[in-house]
């Protein structure tokens, strides 16, 4: 397999140094969860830390870099827009606490 | 592997090339996690809009123990990943008695992750969380966290199985590197959820005064 698959043989040094950056990223989420922030604004924080963590994981752990620009452009925007467009009504969430009587 | 034997290798006009230069069972693992990581975005996106729109959300995670024991869970899921990568690795490498041992230690990851989340199940029912109510706010609580935080349980639990069976394979040389292959990228998977799923419902609904 080793033949096409294009990586020399990686150590696993790469792989210890993103793990510390997991556990980093997970720590300042912990920390930011100390300092009593708005809702929204805790949540978008919150979720874009956890799309870097993500993007980690699947650059990485999931070799997802080493594959052909085939593969990741099959998978990774078809996935993107769907979940994009499962926000369309996240905005009413918003919204509905002044509707309320 | 030489460059002739190997049919991933022939020429664009050559035929029997393959476009994404992936096995078979590798692509359909990926089309798999493609399709559960939106299964689990919809769940987590409904969880984030109740949490949103409701003013009486409970916040039941305090410090202790809810949270440290989150953050636990956090670690130990994430070492298993790392554990999970060596196993990867060695297979890649050819040596099986290596895999074996990685694998056994992903699963153990995976056990002791289940185990820390069963109790932290049993803490919140018998503060008298359920399905349809609980003791501090909307009753809605109950049904998206046990769902979503379930979901995800099932998916640990069906990993821990799924490598067992792989590792006993590898130990016979049943399975290729292939198939240790799709059994990592599953765990990563699942792993990848939980680092959305330990920020936005337990980070999102904690209580640390």
């Amino acid at each position: 397999m080793s033949t096409y698959s294009s990586s020399k043989q990686e150590s696993s040094k790469i792989y210890i140094w993103v793990w510390l950056w997991l556990i980093v990223l997970t720590a300042v989420e912990i920390a930011l969860a100390f300092q009593e922030l708005a809702t929204l604004l805790m949540l978008f924080l919150l979720i874009a830390l956890s799309m870097v963590k993500a993007g980690l994981i699947i650059s990485y752990f999931m070799h997802l870099q080493h594959e052909t620009r085939g593969l990741k452009w099959s998978l990774i925007p078809p996935m993107i827009i769907v979940i994009v467009l499962l926000f369309a009504f996240f905005p009413d969430s918003i919204r509905i606490l002044d509707l309320r009587p | 592997m030489s460059e002739v034997s190997n049919p991933l290798n022939k020429s664009l006009w050559g035929g029997g090339r393959s476009p994404y230069r992936i096995g078979s069972k590798k692509f359909g693992m990926w089309l798999f996690i493609v399709s559960d990581s939106i299964t689990f975005a919809t769940m987590l996106i409904a969880y984030s809009y109740l949490r949103v729109s409701t003013e009486t959300w409970p916040t039941p995670f305090h410090i202790w123990p809810s949270l440290a024991n989150a953050t636990l869970m956090t670690i130990v899921l994430l070492g298993s990943s790392l554990t999970m990568v060596f196993a990867v690795n060695s297979s890649k490498n050819g040596n099986r008695s290596h895999v074996v041992r990685w694998l056994v230690c992903t699963m153990l990851g995976g056990i002791i992750f289940d185990i820390l989340h069963i109790k932290e199940w049993l803490d919140l029912m018998h503060e008298g969380v359920t399905l349809v109510q609980n003791p501090w706010g909307t009753p809605l609580f109950g049904a998206s966290f046990f769902s979503l935080t379930g979901l995800h349980m099932t998916h640990v639990t069906a990993g821990v199985v799924y490598l067992g069976i792989i590792a006993v394979g590898t130990a016979r040389g049943k399975f290729t590197h292939e198939d240790v292959e799709s059994s990592g990228l599953y765990w990563h998977f699942v792993d990848l959820v939980w680092m959305f799923i330990f920020p936005l419902v337990y980070l999102m609904s904690s209580n640390l005064n």
